[in-house]
């Protein structure tokens, strides 16, 4: 999908089965959230700590698909990058699992007082996985790139602040200057995420314009390097991609070991989420990851040595929506009616006040996974507004405020009672999602005989993924949709683009030329306001009164959040998933095999 | 002819009829025998297993009326039941329950069985803790009701067109023959999945039924065409039906008097033989989504569930709509083969047929 306009927005729709991840961080450190809702059955997630572990061995994962390509500047899946995310490195490296910055390729970093400049110093003897050393200019080498709008790397748009690119400047062989146009609130996790290229293997080609051609699955291991734990080997079509140890890796353990552990990490290409869970059942891979709530119980039912991890709610929120675009000329009036309903704010509350979220936590996640009320999910402690109302399923709520927009209600012959509106007619609605998505097509369901108890008819609509997009942002037919979107950083701006109004991601009536509501320009400003505020205690003030905002209107009505779940064999050491991507690959240099290879060397 | 082993054909026919029969009153009166409506969600009981019937309490004591402990949800452990000990409900026969529509008009509440203060699941509970055997025989009434009016759409067009193609002969026959040959090479699965696709957004479950029903008659048509005209060119040339027009009957007379006729046993038998493969297309338009939706039930959509390996692992009774289908269509083949040898030696008689009757 094209982002126009607003940067840094980074949020992915979930693609259903196929799920399109994008990954980065945050940092909110890992402690319980605040308030009561948390579910009790979540095993406390201890706080990680590595074990020094043994050199040797290989590490089997499977991937849902193969990767597109082995470029970081033209990833966009979340194959590719799950494995390039093994074999690039960033100046400033978000940590999974305390969700905290911390130095990688950069040992240390200024901000400049008005927040304007950044000074990052290089780490010393760092080299690249051929051997050829690092110095300013590789860093100089991969922005320039990176802002080459002639490139069209879909992460060019998170180097434009305040509407002007990022400058960079080099003060030293290791020392470089990053001037903003404008503050950013996220400050240096800016830099996670942006691998840092070898200007001596990309040069040439980028002079030439044939930068998309390089580094492709068919790259030979000696064209292509990186600064990441482990490099290129092999790959084989539809079956396998092997990346091996670097040895020039920069990172140590606290022993002083060179890291990483292992000598290999194997992909197998495993399309479907059942099929890995075979795989890992029968022990052709090591770790698994994604894991449905019903996989997961199967998979700790029939492998008691396996070690299955509940890392807690994700950053992933579902939520249904409903269409509150303007009615055009082109909009059929059984639509046009139904869309007045909509924009009912109390008709919304209503919907809202009547959806049962511990059932669907229940029946959709088996109890793992956590019921929201607001687009922040527990797995984000530190955003999250604690004191966001949660009220509990209250159809007589609902029917107070249905009553107070006008509705009422009549008994059908049948005996059952029908909604009407303020002019007679039966409330009816159609429900779309994503048919290859089981849980929130039974999220559906769910919602579906919650609202027929206030009398509203719905009609389920699963429907192929892209058709439902289609629907959603070109055509715009459709009443009401239930859809899940996934932020990958633990930090407002990530979701930016559903929440402004001109936001090409702002669902429920996307770029707007200027906001529709009062509320919808409120939270306009208040987004604007964060972007550039200097404080965290500034940008979460401002952040809180989004999530009321959002609250109080109901564009998107919250339902639930799953846990992430993965599992892995005994002997894979370090073995934490963390709640941001990549789930369990994050700290892949640290992985070990117990019980294999060699002692690593003093 | 010798009869066939296990009686007449026309005895055999007898037998698999009143079989089928027996099958098809239980998917009929569903209203009656269900405990439950087929949507009425249970959220506490999800995936909860076959409730068990006992007769003897934990003292060993014997009750002549059955009784049933209620599954308790297990802490901890979840989609885990255990029975509660302390609880012993009796099954009550013939009570006000749930209110229906018997045969789909009569008002209804009566109940062959139900239970008070806790749910009686005979064949366990769905994802939502739905009653599986209310949703197995009201799924019945849907997928067996789209397989008859589908049957019966297909085999009038089919007769209609075999008929006209037979009968008018010539280029007509020619025509109307490409165009069938045409429909049974087409993929029809792919098909139907592209029609579906065109069809409107959302649907309600009787407009998906419709639709269904619809869209499997439209395509299917082609055989039975084909058979109907062999039928109506062999009769038309048939000694009676040439002595028939020498006496100046006209064609419509001897179209409804001599020919049509000639094709009712195979279109009986064709009958027997598209109703489940047209029940079997349901269920596979349901199966992916394509049939009726949510919440009503039909034989495919029980199963669509079963897309799932750890439901397809863990819980064995949701592949019951699966084995119900069995001896349905079981029902269908030996009453298509009894027919078939019932009707078959009337056909292979040729010219001397009219004596036969």
């Amino acid at each position: 999908m094209r982002r126009n306009g607003t940067k840094l927005a980074r949020v992915c729709l979930l693609a259903g089965a196929m799920g399109i991840f994008f990954w980065s961080a945050g940092r909110a450190p890992a402690t319980a959230p605040p308030g009561g809702h948390e579910d009790p059955r979540r095993e406390a997630a201890a706080p990680y700590q590595s074990e020094i572990g043994r050199r040797g061995g290989r590490l089997v994962a499977a991937l849902r698909s193969e990767p597109k390509t082995l470029n970081p500047l033209f990833a966009a899946d979340a194959p590719s990058r799950e494995v390039i995310g093994l074999m690039q490195a960033d100046l400033v490296h978000i940590n999974r699992a305390s969700q905290l910055t911390e130095p990688a390729l950069a040992s240390s970093w200024k901000v400049s007082p008005d927040g304007l400049q950044y000074t990052l110093e290089l780490r010393e003897g760092l080299r690249f996985s051929d051997g050829h050393p690092v110095d300013a200019d590789d860093i100089l080498f991969t922005f320039q790139v990176l802002l080459d709008e002639s490139v069209h790397s879909p992460q060019r748009d998170l180097l434009i602040v305040g509407g002007k690119p990022i400058a960079i400047e080099k003060r030293g062989p290791r020392t470089l200057v990053f001037r903003l146009a404008r503050p950013y609130g996220a400050e240096e996790r800016l830099f996670d995420g942006l691998n840092i290229l070898p200007r001596h293997l990309l040069e040439t080609p980028y002079r030439e314009g044939k930068l998309a051609q390089c580094w492709t699955l068919a790259v030979r291991a000696a064209e292509i390097a990186g600064l990441g734990p482990f490099r290129f080997k092999e790959f084989a079509a539809g079956e396998r991609l092997v990346l091996e140890r670097n040895p020039y890796y920069w990172k140590t353990d606290a022993a002083g070991n060179r890291l990483p552990y292992v000598d290999e990490v194997v992909f197998l290409f495993v399309p479907s989420a059942d099929a890995q869970v075979l795989r890992f059942r029968a022990g052709e891979t090591d770790m698994i990851t994604r894991l449905s709530a019903e996989n997961f119980s199967a998979l700790a039912r029939a492998l008691p040595d396996a070690v299955m991890a509940d890392a807690g709610p994700g950053l992933e929120y579902n939520f249904v929506f409903f269409n509150l675009n303007e009615p055009g000329e082109k909009t059929p009036a059984v639509q046009a009616r139904r869309q007045k309903w909509f924009r009912e704010v109390k008709f919304r509350q209503a919907v809202s006040a009547a959806v049962d979220r511990e059932a669907i936590v229940r029946l959709v996640y088996q109890g793992r996974g956590a019921a929201l009320w607001g687009l922040v999910t527990p797995g984000d402690p530190r955003w999250l507004d604690a004191a966001l109302p949660r009220p509990a399923r209250s159809l007589d709520r609902a029917r107070e405020l249905l009553r107070a927009a006008g509705f009422s209600w009549k008994t059908e012959s049948s005996g059952e009672s029908q909604l009407l509106d303020a002019d007679g007619t039966p409330v009816e609605f159609s429900l779309l999602t994503s048919a290859s998505s089981l849980e929130r097509t039974k999220m559906a369901t769910l919602i579906q005989d919650d609202l027929k108890q206030l009398g509203m008819r719905v009609q389920l609509a699963p429907l192929e993924f892209r058709s439902l997009l289609d629907r959603v942002f070109q055509t715009k037919e459709y009443d009401a949709c239930v859809l899940g979107l996934a932020s990958f950083d633990a930090d407002p701006n990530t979701d930016i683009n559903v929440l402004l109004s001109s936001g090409a991601q702002h669902l429920w009536n996307p770029g707007q030329a200027r906001p529709a509501t009062s509320w919808e320009a409120e939270v306009d400003r208040l987004m604007e306001q964060q972007l550039a505020a200097r404080s965290f205690q500034e940008r979460k003030r401002l952040y809180d009164r989004v999530q009321e905002i959002l609250a109080e209107y109901q564009p998107m009505i919250f339902l639930a959040s799953p846990h992430i779940l993965a599992g892995a064999k005994r002997s894979v050491g370090n073995f934490h998933p963390a709640v941001l991507e990549p789930y369990i690959l994050w700290n892949a240099d640290e992985l070990f095999l117990r019980g294999t290879g060699e002692k690593p060397a003093p | 002819m010798r009869p066939a082993p296990g009686g007449s054909p026309r005895h055999r026919v007898f037998v698999w009829l009143v079989a089928l029969a027996v099958l098809h009153a239980l998917v009929v009166f569903a209203g009656v025998i269900s405990p439950y409506a087929p949507e009425e969600q249970d959220r506490d009981h999800a995936y909860a297993p076959p409730t068990r019937i006992h007769w003897i309490d934990s003292r060993g004591g014997f009750h002549p009326r059955p009784f049933i402990r209620p599954w308790l949800s297990l802490e901890g452990g979840l989609g885990e039941f255990a029975e509660d000990p302390a609880q012993q409900i009796p099954l009550r026969f013939l009570v006000a329950g749930a209110p229906y529509r018997l045969l789909g008009v009569i008002p209804c509440r009566l109940h062959l069985f139900a239970t008070e203060g806790a749910r009686i699941s005979l064949l366990g509970t769905d994802g939502y803790g739905r009653d599986q055997f209310s949703r197995l025989l009201y799924g019945g009434q849907i997928s067996l009701l789209a397989g008859w009016l589908a049957a019966a759409l297909a085999l009038l067009g089919g007769t209609i067109i075999g008929t006209a193609a037979g009968f008018l002969g010539g280029w007509a026959d020619d025509a109307l023959m490409r165009v069938a040959e045409l429909f049974l090479a087409l993929p029809w699965l792919y098909l139907l999945f592209a029609l579906r696709a065109f069809l409107p957004l959302a649907v309600s479950p009787l407009q998906a039924f419709f639709l269904v029903v619809g869209v499997i008659g439209a395509v299917g048509w082609a055989r039975p065409a084909r058979l109907v005209r062999g039928v109506v060119l062999s009769a038309k040339e048939r000694d009676f039906v040439r002595a028939a027009r020498g006496f100046g009957a006209s064609e419509g007379y001897l179209l409804r008097r001599h020919v049509l006729p000639e094709t009712a046993s195979v279109l009986l038998t064709q009958a027997a033989i598209l109703v489940p493969q047209y029940i079997l297309a349901e269920v596979t338009l349901s199966f992916l989504g394509l049939g009726v939706p949510e919440p009503a039930p039909s034989w495919g959509n029980l199963l669509a569930s079963l897309q799932q390996y750890s439901v397809l692992a863990s819980y064995w009774w949701m592949c019951l709509p699966a084995v119900i289908m069995v001896p349905f269509f079981l029902g269908y083949l030996g009453l298509a083969s009894a027919l078939q040898a019932w009707t078959g030696p009337v056909k292979i008689a040729g010219g001397g047929s009219g004596s036969a009757e």
